[in-house]
Parts: C-alpha cells; sequence; structure tokens
C-alpha cells in the first residue's frame, strides 16, 4: 500500500506536516514554507549526491507544499531520477509527482517516457501497475504517441498479470478518449474481447468500459463481445450471493459489472443468434425477477445496488425495443417504483418511463399510470421530480389523453416554478396544436397559456396561433370572438394584445355583425391597450387599424383621427410614425379597389415545421423528450393533425402589412438550380462550396427497387440511414425522406440538397425546405418533398448529403427514386376497348418493344404484383394467352396526360420476357418500357 | 461516464478533485463553487441528482461532506449513487473511520483508491 503513510519513517516529512498544521496563521505557513524550500533546494543543489531515501522525503514534501496551493518551480528532476530507483515506495513518489505536477517540458518528457517504457518492460507486475497509472494519469497527446502501441501488447499478453491487465485496460481506454486517432485497431481487437471471458473479476470490469468506449466508434469490429457480454452477464445474474467474494456488494453479485455489461450491450441491436438471444431475456427476466423477491438484506445499500442493475436491464429493454412482454413488465416495475418512497427511484422511474413510452408495445402500459403522474406533479416536493413528471406526460400524450393532460400542465403552470414554465408553455402549445381535434380547443389553450404565462410565452407560440388560423377558416370566427373576449379584461397581456390585433385585423369582420363587437367597439378595445403596449405591439397594432380601414369603411374616419395625432405622426420611435404616415396617405389616396388588395386578407402560411417544436429542441439540446417526438411522429404520422399543407406559393401579397409575415421561420428556400447555373446545382445551403459525391455503390440497384414501390430504405452505411416514404396523386406527390443517425455522435451541418438537370428541373418540379443542421446520436430527421410533375422525364433526380461527423466531412449521393410511372393512374378496360386503342397506337414512334432476360425467377404472382407496383392496372382475361399480363393506364403531367398500355409476354423455356409498350408519347414509351424492363 | 469527482465540504472547501475530463484550472473553482451550492440549496427531501449545465450532478451527504460526481447523461445514476458509498466504505476501512481530514491529509491515498475504482 501507499506510502506517504504512517511508520513508513519519513520522520522529517511527518514533522513538516505537523509543523504547518500547527501554524496559527497564514503568515506563519508561508513562512513555515519558504523555509522548507531554502533547505530543499539546498539539498539538492549540494555537492553531496542525495540518496534514494532523501530524495524521497524531499520530493514528498515539494509535492505536499505543492497540494497546499503554493507554486513549486524545481525538483523536476530529482523526481524524474527517483523512477529510476528499484525500491517501489521511491519510484511511486516519482510518478506520483509527475503525474501531479507534469508539464510539456520537452527535455523531461524524454526522460520520463524513458523510465516507463524501462517499468513497461520490466515484467515487474508493481512497476509496471505504476507506470500505466502515470500514462493513464498524465494522459497527454504525447504519452499517447508513445505508448498507445504498447499497451495492447501487454493487455493481450497470455503472461501478463491480472491486476496489469486491468491497469493496461483502464490505461488505453484514457489514452483512446483523449487520442483516439493514435490508438490503432489491429488483432489486438479480436483477443481483448475475450477478456471478458477471464475469471478475474477486475480485469472483467476493466475490459468492458474499454469495449464499450471502442464498440461505440467501431462496432463491427468488437461486434463478437455481445454473446461473451451475454454469457458473462447470465453467470454473474444466476450466481448465489455469496459466488463472487471481492465483487459481491450487500448480497448484490457484482452490481457494477453487470450494468457495464448491461450498457455494453447497449452498443448493438439485440442479438441475432436465438441462442443468445433466448439467454439474454433470460437474463433480464431473472433481474425483473429479482426486483419482485423479499430483499436479502434491509441495508439501503442492497437495494439501491439491486435498482442500478434494474435500471441498467430496463434501459437495455427499452434499447432493444422488441420484446413486448418484457417492456410491459418494465414498465410495471416502474410502476410501482413511481410510488416509492425514495425519492431517487421515483425519479428514475419518471425518467426510464418517460423513454418506455415511445416504444409502441409499452405506450399503452405507461399511459395506465396517468393518474400517478398528475399526482407527482401536484405533490413532489422536488422540483427536479415534479420536471420528470412534466416530462413524461409530454411522452405519454397522445390523442386519447390529450386534454386531460393539457389541462393538468395549464394549471400546473399557475404555480409552476420559474426554472421550467418556458418549457411548459412550449409543451403545452406543441401538445394542444398536434392533438387538437377541436380547433377551438386550440385556441381556448393557447389564450388560456397567454393568460396564465404570458410573460413565457415565446414569440414562437404567438406566432404559430396565427399561422394555425389563419390557414384553418373554420375556426377563424371563433377565434376572433374568443380573443374579442379575452381583450375585454382589465389587464392583460402584451402577447395577448398581439394575438388579439392581429387576428381581429384579419377576422373582425366575423364578428362585427353582433352589435356587442361592432367594428367601432373592436377599434376601441384594442386602442384603450395601444399606449400600454411596447413599440413593436404598437406598430403591429397600427397595421390593424389600417386593415379595419378596409374591412370596416365606417371607422375609416375615425381611425383617420388616430393615425393624424400627434402622438403618431410625430411619433419619436421612427418605426411607429413612418407606419402612421404611410398608413395614413394610404387610407386617403387609394380607392376602395386598391385598398381591398393590398390589405387582402393573408394567405395562408406554407407548412412547415412548428417553429414551436424547433424552440423546444433548441432549448433542451440532444433531449430525450425531443428525440422521442421524433421517433413518435415516424411512428404514426397520422397522428399529426395540424392543418393541409398549404400550397407553397403564398409568397408575400404586396401588403404593407408584409412585416407581420416574418413570423419566424424562413420562408421555403427554392429548391431547384437559379436559372444562371448551368449543369448541376451546388449545394445552395451549405457555407461551405464543395464538390458532390458521386453516387454511392449500390445507388442504382436501390433505385430501381423503388420503381414498383414506395416505401423503404433508400440507402444505408454505418452512419446514416435514409429512409423514403411517398405517395402520388395524379401529377403531383409527397415523399418523406428520413435520415437516421445510427452512431451516438451528432452529425453537424447536415445538408440534404436535391439536384436536378437543367432538364430535368423544367419538367419535374420539386419543393422541400432545409432541415436542422444538427442531427443528435440515434436520432431521426425528417424532410418533405413536394413533387409536381410538369411534363414527362427520364432522369432521376439526385440526393446529395453532407455533414460532419466527429469532426471529418461527410459527402453522399443517391439517386432519388422519382421515376416517371409513379404518376400513373390505373385504367381498367374490357378486352374490346383494350385492343382498340392498342390499334390507335400503331405508329412505329409510339410502340417501344423490348426482349430481354429474366434476371429473377418467373413468377406470376411476383409479376403481377411488380406491374401493379409499377402504377397500371393489370386487366385480367383481355389478352387470349393467359400467360401474358396487359396493362393500361394515364400518366398525368401538368401539361398533359399520357394513356399508356402494356404487354408483357414471357417465355418460360428459353426465360425470356417481351415487352411492348404503345403510348401517345415516343418519350413516355421509352422511358417506360426501360423502368419496367429492370424490374422482372 | 464520469466526468469528475469531487469532495467538497459545507464551507465550499474542495477536499479532493478528479477530471477525467480536460476542464482548465482556474474553470475548476469557479464549476466546483457552482456545484456547491447547488447541492447545498437541496433538502434531504430532494433526490440526489441534478441537471447542470449539459450533464448530470450525482451526490450523497456524509456529515459535513458532500462526495459529488459528475456524468453524462447516458451513466446509470443508481450505480454511481452507490459507487459514491462504496468509495466512503473502502476510506473508512483504509482509515478506520474515515473523516473529511483524513482525506485532505491524504489526498495522495484517496486519489489511488478512486483511480482503482473510477473504471468508468
Amino acid at each position: 500500500m501507499p506510502a506517504v503513510s504512517k511508520g513508513d519513517g519519513m520522520r522529517g516529512l511527518a514533522v513538516f506536516i505537523s509543523d504547518i498544521r500547527n501554524c496559527k496563521s497564514k503568515e506563519a505557513e508561508i513562512k513555515r514554507i519558504n523555509k522548507e524550500l531554502a533547505n530543499i533546494r539546498s539539498k539538492f543543489k549540494g555537492d553531496k549526491a542525495l540518496d534514494g531515501y532523501s530524495k524521497k522525503k524531499y520530493v514528498c514534501k515539494l509535492l505536499f507544499i505543492f497540494l497546499l496551493g503554493h507554486d513549486i518551480d524545481f525538483g523536476h528532476m530529482e523526481a524524474v531520477n527517483l523512477l529510476s530507483s528499484n525500491r517501489y515506495t521511491e519510484k511511486q513518489i516519482g510518478y506520483l509527482f509527475i503525474s501531479v505536477l507534469v508539464n510539456s517540458n520537452s527535455e523531461l518528457i524524454r526522460l520520463i517516457n524513458n523510465a516507463i517504457k524501462n517499468d513497461l518492460a520490466s515484467r515487474n507486475p508493481t512497476f509496471m501497475g505504476l507506470a500505466l497509472h502515470c500514462i493513464a494519469n498524465v494522459g497527454s497527446r504525447e504519452m499517447a504517441e508513445a505508448f498507445a502501441g504498447e499497451i495492447p501488447k501487454i493487455l493481450v499478453a497470455g503472461d501478463t498479470m491480472d491486476s496489469v491487465k486491468q491497469s493496461a485496460a483502464l490505461c488505453l481506454l484514457r489514452l483512446y478518449r483523449t487520442s483516439p486517432d493514435l490508438v490503432p485497431m489491429g488483432d489486438w481487437t479480436s483477443r481483448v474481447v475475450h477478456l471478458l471471458n477471464d475469471q478475474h473479476l477486475g480485469v472483467v470490469t476493466a475490459a468492458t468500459s474499454l469495449i464499450t468506449t471502442l464498440a461505440q466508434k467501431n462496432p463491427e469490429e468488437f461486434k463478437t463481445s455481445v454473446s461473451l457480454a451475454v454469457s458473462r452477464l447470465s453467470r454473474i445474474v444466476t450466481s448465489a450471493s455469496t459466488d463472487l467474494q471481492d465483487y459481491t456488494y450487500y448480497f448484490v453479485p457484482a452490481p457494477w459489472l453487470s450494468v457495464k455489461l448491461l450498457r455494453l450491450l447497449q452498443c448493438y441491436p439485440p442479438p441475432e443468434d436465438p441462442a443468445v438471444r433466448g439467454r439474454l431475456t433470460e437474463c433480464l427476466e431473472t433481474i425483473l425477477n429479482k426486483a419482485q423477491e423479499p430483499p436479502k438484506s434491509k441495508k439501503v445499500q442492497h437495494s439501491n445496488a439491486k435498482n442500478a442493475v434494474l435500471f441498467e436491464a430496463i434501459s437495455l429493454i427499452i434499447h432493444h425495443d422488441s420484446e413486448p412482454n418484457l417492456l410491459v413488465r418494465a414498465c410495471n416495475q416502474l410502476g410501482q417504483f413511481l410510488q416509492h418512497r425514495e425519492t431517487n427511484l421515483r425519479y428514475l422511474a419518471l425518467e426510464s418511463m418517460c423513454t418506455l413510452a415511445s416504444s409502441e408495445f409499452s405506450h399503452e402500459a405507461v399511459k395506465t399510470h396517468i393518474e400517478t403522474v398528475i399526482n407527482a406533479l401536484k405533490t413532489e416536493r422536488d422540483v427536479s421530480v415534479r420536471q420528470r413528471a412534466v416530462d413524461l406526460l409530454y411522452a405519454m400524450c397522445d390523442r386519447s389523453n390529450a386534454q386531460q393532460i393539457v389541462a393538468e400542465m395549464l394549471s400546473y403552470l399557475e404555480t409552476a416554478d420559474y426554472s421550467i414554465r418556458e418549457e411548459i408553455v412550449l409543451k403545452v402549445a406543441i401538445l394542444a396544436e398536434k392533438y387538437a381535434v377541436d380547433y377551438t380547443w386550440y385556441v381556448d389553450t393557447i389564450l388560456n397559456l397567454i393568460r396564465i404565462a404570458g410573460d413565457y410565452v415565446s414569440e414562437e407560440v404567438w406566432y404559430r396561433v396565427i399561422q394555425i388560423v389563419i390557414n384553418r377558416d373554420d375556426v377563424q370566427g371563433y377565434a376572433a370572438k374568443t380573443v374579442f373576449e379575452a381583450l375585454q379584461a382589465p389587464a392583460c397581456h402584451e402577447n395577448l394584445v398581439k394575438v388579439g390585433g392581429y387576428i381581429l385585423g384579419e377576422f373582425g369582420n366575423l364578428i362585427a355583425g353582433d352589435p356587442r363587437s361592432s367594428p367601432l367597439i373592436q377599434f376601441n378595445l384594442l386602442h384603450s391597450k395601444f399606449h400600454l403596449c411596447s413599440v413593436p405591439t404598437r406598430a403591429l397594432l397600427l397595421s390593424t387599424y389600417i386593415k379595419f380601414v378596409n374591412l370596416f369603411p365606417e371607422v375609416k374616419t375615425t381611425i383617420q383621427d388616430v393615425l393624424r395625432s400627434d402622438s403618431q405622426l410625430k411619433n419619436a420611435d421612427v418605426e411607429l410614425q413612418q407606419r402612421a404616415v404611410e398608413y395614413l396617405r394610404l387610407s386617403t389616396v387609394a380607392s376602395t379597389d386598391i385598398l381591398a388588395t393590398v390589405l387582402e386578407e393573408m394567405p395562408p402560411f406554407p407548412e412547415r415545421e412548428s417553429s414551436i417544436l424547433a424552440k423546444l429542441k433548441k432549448k433542451k439540446g440532444p433531449n430525450t423528450v425531443t428525440d422521442l417526438e421524433d421517433a413518435k411522429r415516424e411512428r404514426s404520422a397520422d397522428v399529426n393533425g395540424g392543418p393541409e399543407p398549404a400550397p407553397a406559393s403564398a409568397a408575400s401579397t404586396p401588403s404593407p402589412s408584409a412585416d407581420l409575415l416574418g413570423l419566424g421561420a424562413t420562408p421555403p428556400a427554392p429548391v431547384g438550380p437559379p436559372p444562371s447555373s448551368g449543369g448541376l446545382l451546388v449545394d445552395v445551403f451549405s457555407d461551405s462550396p464543395s464538390a458532390v459525391a458521386p453516387l454511392a455503390p449500390g445507388s442504382e440497384d436501390n433505385f430501381a427497387r423503388f420503381v414498383c414501390k414506395n416505401n423503404g430504405v433508400l440507402f444505408e452505411n454505418q452512419l446514416l440511414q435514409i429512409g423514403l416514404k411517398s405517395e402520388f396523386r395524379q401529377n403531383l406527390g409527397r415523399m418523406f425522406i428520413f435520415y437516421g443517425n445510427k452512431t451516438s455522435t451528432q452529425f453537424l451541418n447536415f445538408t440534404p440538397t436535391l439536384i436536378c438537370s437543367d432538364d430535368l428541373q423544367t419538367n419535374l418540379s420539386l419543393q422541400t425546405k432545409p432541415v436542422d443542421p444538427t442531427v443528435d446520436g440515434g436520432a431521426q430527421v425528417q424532410q418533405v418533398v413536394n413533387i409536381e410533375c410538369v411534363s414527362d422525364f427520364t432522369e432521376a433526380p439526385v440526393l446529395n448529403i453532407q455533414f460532419r461527423y466527429g469532426g471529418t466531412f461527410q459527402n453522399v449521393s443517391v439517386k432519388l427514386p422519382i421515376t416517371l410511372n409513379k404518376f400513373f393512374q390505373p385504367t381498367e378496360m374490357a378486352s374490346q376497348d383494350f385492343f382498340q386503342r392498342w390499334k390507335q397506337l400503331s405508329s412505329p414512334q409510339q410502340e417501344v418493344q423490348n426482349i430481354f432476360k429474366a434476371k429473377h425467377p418467373m413468377d406470376t404472382e411476383i409479376t403481377k404484383a411488380k406491374i401493379i407496383g409499377f402504377g397500371s392496372a393489370l386487366l385480367e382475361d383481355v389478352d387470349p394467352n393467359p400467360a401474358n399480363f396487359v396493362g393500361a393506364g394515364i400518366i398525368h403531367t401538368k401539361t398533359t396526360q399520357i394513356g399508356c398500355l402494356l404487354r408483357l409476354e414471357p417465355n418460360l423455356q428459353a426465360q425470356m420476357y417481351r415487352l411492348t409498350l404503345r403510348t401517345s408519347k415516343e418519350t413516355v414509351s421509352q422511358r417506360l418500357c426501360e423502368l419496367l424492363s429492370e424490374q422482372f | 461516464m464520469i466526468k469528475f469527482f469531487l469532495m467538497v465540504n459545507k464551507q465550499g472547501q474542495t477536499r479532493l478533485s478528479k477530471y477525467y475530463e480536460h476542464v482548465e484550472i482556474n474553470k475548476r473553482t469557479l464549476l466546483e463553487t457552482e456545484v456547491i451550492k447547488s447541492c447545498l440549496s437541496r433538502s434531504s427531501e430532494q433526490c440526489s441528482f441534478i441537471e447542470f449545465k449539459d450533464f448530470k450532478l450525482i451526490y450523497r451527504q456524509y456529515a459535513a461532506l458532500f462526495i459529488v460526481v459528475g456524468v453524462n447523461d447516458t451513466e446509470n445514476e443508481m450505480a454511481i449513487y452507490e459507487f459514491i458509498h462504496n468509495f466512503v466504505e473502502v476510506l473508512d476501512e483504509y482509515f478506520s473511520r474515515v473523516s473529511e481530514l483524513d482525506v485532505s491529509f491524504f489526498k495522495a491515498v484517496s486519489q489511488v483508491f478512486l483511480s482503482r475504482q473510477s473504471t468508468g
């Protein structure tokens, strides 16, 4: 054991320490230290060579002085000398001093590295241990450069002692964390995995930590660790509580090691081998069972350790998300903890349940605890626990319980801690929008939100309510009435004035028929708030007034009087003054028609990601709740009852209040190259101009697979997965592109770009908007592409994705499967009609024929499915030869509709097909024939 | 993953600190002050986990001494919570009835235990 303790003989040191302890004042202490420093310096400089013992003693004193907070500027050399001593205690002090006081003095580093090298090669386990500890403690790049290649060898050598292996594993882990690029992967990786089988649990623990970290970055290389980890885990959980001796903690066998193994397994998907999988399931069941058993000890340490393992097991179950039975059991277990008397357990149960809520298997089970969670929100004394309860309510919310949850959150908001109010406001706003069946409920909720917590309602929230009201005409009258009533309150929040001003300006006419809310009353009500408001709100109100001039000619003079007043026309604020002058002028010179055009009702807003959601994401950073949100949205895209996307062409009409349109997000970004650019559009969104990658290997194959289907995985590599989901109707289509980050690290500057050649661009119009430039580890982002087929086309757009992953630039290009046949509408027709049309399309340009060898087994049912997937109708009983397939359909483009007939004649003996296409347009026949030929 | 391990007394004096991620010396003092402040403000009814900036604090109080561990958000809170206790038990065994003074005067020893145990 370390030498600084009692009875080691360093009397001088003991005396010095007790002197310091006895110092009555800071000054006395400094005086004593200076005296000692002078003494040591003279000793080190003295002619007489010091023996190891004295050197050790003085270095020790220096170390002590340094640890008291004083600078030490000498003694390094003596410490380095101690490293080459053969006595453990001297060497140890040397290393200790270096670990604590190392600096990048190059001269010394070389000496130190040399000494370490000798110790590593010494085969003396204690010396090797000291050297490894020193490397790990310093952990600098220089150290990594010198030893990163050496340590793996020590780690996997057969004759290395257990304690050294343990230190080597941890040391390597430390170096990998500081300089991953310097740790070479190689043969040793496969042998390191086998350390999981080691007899010494200390080695296993250290190795598990190392492998977990390595496996996160290089999952392929460490794949074999899964089965080994499972069998090790299984041996631990089934062992009797006394089997593991030192590693049993209060009757729990190796709790920390179990936690680490479970965490290692979370780097991988569920094991494919059924035997391994079964064994793992057994382990997890055993862990869940043990939670129900009576405790083996009354000590809190016992249950804490047991629960640590349990929580990690639940994390793994959630990570795998594949065993409904386990998920539900986990949920029930957490449900018990929700009412546990230990705050820590309640907190953790809420936190884990939050992730469980996102699994489709356990979502319902989580929902059964809603009352308990709501109760927690009301009664918990700890704000962090309440915060978790809010998160969980948010995560478990769906259409069935949205009204209840939103109501509870609103009532909690009245008393909520200031620190979490803004977040709750955002959450309420999002839930209210997402699950609104009835938009009057939505409007009520948001207005309530502003009433209760106006100060915490950020701009995004009130922007959003206006966007929604504008886009949904069924709620406009109600909204106008409700804001009008809300504005009656003697003191209302400025945000309410903003919403009220905007909505009445647009839809005040809808309630003007009621004498209680006549135009003049509306105006007076708004104007009564005017002077209490800040400049931006006043500016907004001025726009409302000019809109009133258009809506209600009867209040024109009143409004003109207001605009003309000195407080407006001569307002010190230049924005207000300008508005007043311009609006006044506009109202005087413009004819009714012009006014009506200029001040027309705002066009619907283009549908975009809720600005609130973006805000919540930004606020929380990488956060489970929002990730969850994405997962949830993806799972049930239809849950989102948001308004139908408005045409993206809703650029602002020339309106003096156009600045009101600046509601939050940027306008829909143009897709497709600007007219000037020749050839390819190179990444308009990225700040650094960078070339587009060549198509990823396999892109063509994947592309072909999508000709006859609309959904699936388009591209996948180790980092990124791209999934597609698309729907087409007539000449329009919408494609959802899902980008999944498969790693645990964020993607930065994530920029997908759609590239169309000039040619393609005139025939196919694509609209999309940029996605969030950061994609969190494990998260998925979605991009919607609105597609319009203007005319027939042959090429396909290219999707280029660029992002930064852990410092490296990634560039991927894939062909996006938007093909002409997607705009097919099937047409049913009788045999007679078919052949009549067939004959009509008999000119040589209209027919294209291709004879080709079958690439896949010739199966009638599959062929039928493919023709239907291709988009045409499959006509039965048309062709006299029942082995042949015929189809008919119409390709819809914006400009024309093109009738298509096709006939596919299989020849089983020759394993050949003959495909004939007849359409009214040569290019269409040609393209469809190409596309379909690839399918068989 | 553990980011740092602190032992701080109620007066805010750091008795032991170990960082597993590089933090500049002058920032450490600031961080430690904030950490202990947020621990002191909590009552025994509150849970032992605090969300702190972009990571989590897990703390336990032993008489006047707080042991605080900073971890990232994938760490198992309960395991760390119990690890703290295990560490204290080891110190207790070694010093036979460990006290704050022991820790502060035998930093080196404590460091050795810590580095052996906190394999995270």
